[in-house]
């Protein structure tokens, strides 16, 4: 069984009791730009049927400042969001940070809230979620099921191959986010067994994309892992981890940023500022926080990204 | 003196000299390291063999203190936590916050 059957399956009788009543809902949206993609990818053949799927990321349930003192309430609004979405998405993805601190009572809470949307969700740690003395542990007991080495898999869905990648442990003095040379080796084989013209969706919580190293906001093997990607006529990259969209396009490759439903960060850079929470005030916060609805329309064209922020 | 007066005296010698030792100990210098804006500091830091460092972390996020050779961690310490450890041994320990490990310092023991 596959990991996503096996998540369908683990949530199959839930969702016999789920009704959906996703209507009236007006959308604010920022930042989402479908990005064009080359004609190589147009040209291949298309057989998949319609479907989307929503990114949640950096929940960091345990988080508790003025601004924001219950990252739960956050949290919450965007499941609701989603549950709420008049497309309902095939199923979630969090990339990362789950909870602030690697507490079972933190992945408790945040397990609780994700299920309330009533589809299956598919996770990848953020550093954050190995903070525990089994550095993951917790995690993979609850939701490293049927994944390899520190939490990796793949699994495919409607003509579309994601691949779920940790690049949050192990990590060395002075580098970035690190993949390591297994999960790049099982990376090469996953991959190999697919066509060109399978569209991929790649997942992890540190961008795969050199955003702004200074602030560790970068991969330190992510262009061998774009090298065995270099194939593939549309790839999709989706990261957390920066708690605001960024976005670029590179080739075949679109990569994505995401916001956190927690707290923002400043932007790559900033001057004066780090790599941590940023204050918001209070009728400013839920426009800096948020989800991303992904969209497959057809085979080879790039995948509609929309963002949309929690006011 | 008897032989039991001897013995009570040599054990308050004992005594005394173990204290000593102990107040030696207590007295050894200790370090301070600051956690502010992800960054460690002061950095390098220079302590006498026996001394214990203290890193707390003043940062709004949770970060963790990990020697590059393994020989010493951290728990994630949180705002406001702090996190102690005695270098027995000379030498030079060069650590990271594995969270962040941009975040980089060491630690000279003389």
């Amino acid at each position: 069984m596959s990991a996503f059957e096996a998540e369908v399956e683990s949530r199959r009788g839930f969702l016999k009791c789920m009704t959906w009543a996703g209507t009236g809902l007006v959308w604010t949206l920022a930042g989402g730009v479908p990005a064009a993609i080359g004609l190589e990818a147009a040209a291949a053949t298309a057989k998949a049927a319609p479907f989307s799927f929503v990114q949640v990321s950096d929940s960091h349930i345990g988080f508790s400042k003025p601004f924001n003192p219950d990252a739960r309430v956050t949290f919450r609004e965007a499941i609701t969001k989603i549950a709420a979405m008049p497309v309902r998405p095939d199923f979630i993805i969090h990339t990362g940070d789950v909870s602030q601190l690697s507490k079972p009572d933190q992945f408790d809470d945040a397990d609780q809230i994700i299920r309330s949307a009533g589809v299956p969700v598919f996770h990848v740690p953020g550093e954050h979620d190995v903070l525990d003395e089994g550095e993951g542990k917790l995690f993979l007991d609850r939701y490293g099921k049927g994944t390899k080495g520190a939490g990796w898999y793949s699994f495919d869905h409607s003509g579309v191959h994601f691949v779920a990648l940790v690049n949050v442990v192990n990590l060395k003095a002075g580098g970035l986010g690190s993949l390591g040379a297994d999960q790049l080796v099982w990376l090469r084989d996953d991959l190999a067994a697919h066509r060109s013209s399978t569209p991929i969706v790649v997942f992890a919580h540190i961008p795969l994309w050199a955003v702004y190293p200074d602030w560790g906001w970068g991969t330190d093997e992510s262009a061998q892992a774009l090298a065995l990607l270099a194939r593939f006529g549309s790839v999709t990259v989706l990261n957390g981890h920066i708690h605001q969209v960024q976005q670029k396009v590179e080739g075949h490759v679109a990569f994505y940023t995401a916001r956190s439903t927690a707290f923002p960060q400043a932007a790559p850079g900033t001057p004066g500022a780090t790599p941590g929470p940023m204050a918001a005030p209070a009728d400013k916060l839920r426009s800096v926080l948020g989800v991303r609805e992904v969209s497959f329309v057809a085979r080879g064209e790039a995948l509609p990204v929309i963002d949309q922020t929690l006011a | 003196m008897t032989r039991l007066r001897m013995a009570a005296c040599a054990a308050l010698v004992a005594t005394l000299g173990f204290g000593a030792i102990g107040a030696a100990l207590a007295a050894a210098p200790g370090a301070a390291v600051t956690i502010d804006n992800f960054a460690f500091g002061p950095t390098p830091i220079t302590v006498a063999a026996g001394a214990t460092v203290t890193w707390t972390n003043n940062d709004d996020i949770p970060h963790t203190v990990r020697a590059v050779d393994g020989s010493f961690h951290s728990k994630a310490m949180d705002s406001a936590d702090s996190y102690s450890f005695t270098f027995t041994k000379p030498g030079v320990y060069s650590y990271f916050c594995s969270l962040h490990p941009k975040m980089v310092g060491k630690v000279v023991v003389k």
